[in-house]
């Protein structure tokens, strides 16, 4: 399939949590990923930015086994995991929320983490109930943690917007994953609210040590809480690097940010 | 089982099932009847947990039942161990059957069970010389617990197995539903994606309630047949599996309970509309669903079960 050479330029380093190369997708005449070689270190917090339809979704939707790449590779803490189902994905340590939240609607939001811990704790059965079944200790701690613990016992479907964005990266950091991605963890929150929303996600990724990629279109959210920014335009890295820097790119400059 | 007041109304229940039973001996046998049908509308109930609905579940039921038949005719067992046979039979179909089902969902889901159902109905009536035919099977009465028993006191034993399992297997969904799987099961209903991405298999949790629900069919046809001691296709015609829906429909499918109050309201308003109205039974209860879904979209135990949680603060229940 690949010349050794080849093979060899286009290695993912060692050391990199997630790394893709040549990563391309279309739907249609419309080029959703165009090659992308990328690579995420251990630590880093990464902001993705670009403009609808630049192909960040379709990056993560692949990234995390939700989408086939029509050509190209996808490894993940060293292992190549391309066509891996979400599930088994989400096993060796990614964790993912979604720009409209995923969460379980009719049930409690601890019913909702507790499944989550049943998952990640191997329980099974159909005769001990859910509460007795799974480690709670994790489940009121992940609780705290994103500070949810007062709607413990609220249906998940009643909760505001910004509460059920919690939630979902809630139910994603009870896995103890490595690795969380983030779309949009912002959107659909009113703009007094997205700096204590991000404080609060950041905390929490921080205290658990994951390391994770958001996108992000506040370009004030990104300045403040990513260490490293991505540009998408068309399908494509544009820019990557240091936030500060990618941010004075005149490319990125006319393209994403769009002055 | 929740709270003692549910506790308290199903005890006056069984209390008031058996009572009646005592005291018009007649009303045996659509008690009977009802108590296997519930058992199947609880299969049903199982589903709807996962937001599914299916139209050939009756299949199940009538699998159990031929189970019986066919096993009665051939080697004399008794009665306790065709119930047992007929159940494990509908479950390992259940298992079988499952596998692909479990693929879909809704209406797709709704109509190949459908589909199924009418496979085994056809089949059942073109292979006669083996099936009996659109007559069917008639077996005689087997032995009870190894006694020979006349058709009164058979009938009478079976009561008493029928009220056990139908107590046991409503017990043991409602215990179902709060354990892991039960609560993954009603997660399949609001959002399969994140039951993916927690690492849970949406389709494993669903297969296993699928074959729980294939087993309660399987209880409740091993006693229909045992009841009538005649099986025929009619068992598992798409009609019988429709009756089952509207049947959790009415009775309410958020509870076990649910199941055994509907059944038996069906089975009495038939019984009574047959006898009244002739030829008009099904106009009565096509009226019936409409209010009911108008008026009591969460079915008679719905509204009843409000009055339970209103007047109990019920910490404990998920």
């Amino acid at each position: 399939m690949k010349t050794a050479a080849h093979a060899a330029a286009h290695a993912a380093p060692p050391t990199a949590l997630l790394s893709t190369r040549g990563l391309s997708l279309s739907f249609g005449g419309v080029v959703a990923a165009d090659g992308i070689d990328f690579d995420l270190m251990p630590g880093e917090r990464l902001a993705v930015v670009g403009q609808n339809g630049a192909g960040k979704t379709t990056f993560i939707n692949i990234c995390t086994g939700y989408l086939l790449p029509a050509s190209g590779q996808v490894f993940f803490a060293g292992n190549e995991v391309t066509g891996q189902s979400p599930r088994q994905i989400t096993r060796l340590g990614v964790g993912r929320s979604f720009q409209m939240p995923q969460v379980f609607v009719d049930h409690t939001v601890r019913q909702c983490l507790m499944l989550a811990a049943s998952a990640v704790q191997q329980r099974r059965g159909f005769w001990l109930p859910l509460d007795r079944a799974v480690d709670v200790h994790e489940v009121d701690a992940t609780l705290e943690l994103l500070q949810l613990q007062d709607r413990a016992g609220d249906l998940a479907g009643a909760l505001p917007e910004g509460q059920r964005k919690l939630l979902d990266v809630a139910m994603a950091l009870v896995l103890r994953p490595q690795l969380m991605i983030m779309d949009e963890p912002t959107s659909g929150v009113s703009s007094d609210e997205k700096h204590p929303l991000m404080a609060v996600l950041m905390r929490a990724l921080d205290e658990r040590k994951v390391t994770s990629i958001f996108v992000e279109h506040d370009i004030d959210i990104v300045r403040r809480y990513a260490t490293r920014l991505a540009a998408w335009i068309a399908g494509k890295i544009a820019a990557d690097g240091a936030p500060d820097e990618v941010l004075r790119d005149p490319v990125v400059i006319k393209n994403v940010i769009g002055e | 089982m929740g709270s003692p007041r549910l506790r308290l109304l199903v005890a006056l229940l069984l209390a008031a099932v058996l009572g009646l039973c005592i005291a018009l001996p007649w009303i045996k046998t659509p008690v009977l009847l009802a108590l296997s049908n519930g058992l199947a509308v609880l299969g049903v109930i199982v589903l709807i947990r996962a937001g599914q609905v299916s139209f050939g579940h009756a299949m199940f039921a009538c699998l159990a039942g031929y189970g019986v038949a066919f096993a009665g005719r051939a080697s004399h067992l008794d009665a306790l161990l065709l119930v047992a046979l007929g159940s494990v039979g509908a479950a390992a179909a259940g298992a079988l059957i499952g596998l692909f089902m479990v693929r879909y969902r809704g209406i797709f889901f709704g109509m190949l069970n459908l589909a199924f159902s009418m496979v085994l109905f056809s089949v059942l009536g073109k292979f006669g010389a083996i099936t009996g035919g659109t007559d069917g099977l008639r077996f005689d009465r087997p032995t009870f617990a190894g006694q020979a028993l006349e058709r009164e006191g058979f009938e009478t034993a079976l009561l008493g197995l029928a009220l056990l399992l139908a107590v046991l297997a409503g017990l043991a969904v409602q215990r179902y539903f709060g354990s892991v799987n039960g609560q993954a099961l009603a997660a399949i209903k609001s959002n399969e994606t994140r039951l993916e991405y927690l690492g849970i298999s949406a389709k494993r949790v669903f297969w296993g309630g699928y074959v729980l629900s294939a087993a309660l069919c399987g209880i409740g046809g091993s006693l229909f047949a045992l009841t009538q001691g005649l099986v025929t296709p009619e068992m598992g015609y798409w009609v019988r599996s429709g009756e089952v829906v509207f049947i959790a429909i009415l009775g309410g499918s958020g509870h076990a309970v649910g199941a055994f109050v509907g059944a038996f309201v069906f089975e009495f308003v038939k019984l009574y509309a047959a006898a009244l109205l002739t030829g008009a039974w099904q106009l009565v209860l096509g009226v019936v669903l409409i209010v009911m879904v108008f008026a009591a979209p969460t079915g008679l135990f719905g509204l009843v079960e409000k009055h339970l949680r209103a007047k109990v603060p019920q910490g404990s229940k998920p």
